[in-house]
């Protein structure tokens, strides 16, 4: 299937590894475009050609401050991904609860290899 | 990289389109995680996750060896992945491929890279999941939310027994 050349959805829109950056340096709080272009070590045209497919997904926000416009987050809209992986991430969070189970069962045993004069190995 | 989920300890993040990174920190040192990791009798007791159970655990543990891991799920759908070591680095790294048996016989593997770091007795593991597209990816993603989904159903099954006694 032919895929659209804009982004339309959150989804294309953290498919770029740049835009990804600015996500994550908005992550840590509200920026100015400058910021960010010194940040990603980009040319401002293209920082803002990113920042403007955030904005349209919704998932950056932009607002007047003096003469500056400050760029931030809008953590809800990465809920449809947050979704969607979910289930996957519910998996292995399963699989490592008992992972640390069997941790906990093999320090054990091995405290009592030692205590028995073993190896300590 | 952009967290899109954690619940618990565990990280996962979508680094590019055709991977998967998971990250999670152990209260154990790296030799009992690679071990964990590297024994049959071991995986079977973690792998499955509460999904089911891990029938069959093999584990030929050198370069060109193979692995593979069925798990009978609690639905009673069977499920196997088999593979073969790429990398080993003792208590250290782990490359393989993963093959889902369900997938038909020309599917192509994912290349599974797992990486233990350990600080002040702390393991960090790190498991990225290479695609062979970010079509694949979403499937593996998508196969995932069946199973989060699966189990939701079955709590929400739970609690409507017990208000019924």
């Amino acid at each position: 299937m032919a895929r659209a050349a804009t982004t339309t959805d959150a989804f294309n829109a953290v498919a770029e590894p740049r835009r990804r950056q600015i996500i994550d340096a908005l992550a840590e709080g509200e920026r100015p475009v400058n910021d960010l272009v010194a940040l990603l070590d980009l040319a401002q045209p293209q920082v803002s050609k990113h920042l403007k497919v955030l904005r349209e997904v919704g998932l950056v926000e932009v607002r007047e401050v003096g003469r500056q416009r400050m760029y931030r987050l809008n953590g809800r809209s990465l809920k449809p991904i947050h979704d969607w992986v979910q289930g996957y991430e519910r998996m292995w969070s399963g699989r490592f609860a008992r992972l640390d189970v069997v941790l906990v069962e093999m320090k054990e045993t091995e405290k009592e290899e030692d205590g028995d004069g073993g190896s300590g190995k | 990289m952009v967290a899109v989920a954690s619940s618990g300890t565990a990280k996962l993040t979508l680094p590019a389109d055709d991977q998967i990174h998971i990250t999670r920190e152990f209260d154990a040192p790296r030799h009992h995680v690679y071990k964990a990791f590297t024994t049959p009798e071991l995986v079977k007791r973690w792998w499955a996750s509460d999904l089911g159970e891990v029938t069959i655990a093999e584990i030929d543990l050198r370069v060109g060896g193979t692995w593979r891991y069925v798990m009978v799920a609690n639905e009673g759908m069977e499920v196997a992945f088999h593979g073969e070591y790429k990398e080993l680095i003792e208590n250290e790294r782990i490359v393989s491929t993963e093959f889902y048996e369900g997938a038909g016989p020309d599917a192509p593997p994912t290349v599974n890279t797992a990486t233990f770091t350990e600080t002040d007795g702390r393991t960090l593991l790190t498991v990225i999941v290479q695609c062979p597209s970010p079509e694949v990816r979403n499937m593996i993603i998508e196969s995932g939310m069946e199973h989060g989904m699966q189990k939701a159903y079955d709590y929400m099954e739970q609690v409507a027994i017990s208000l019924q006694a």
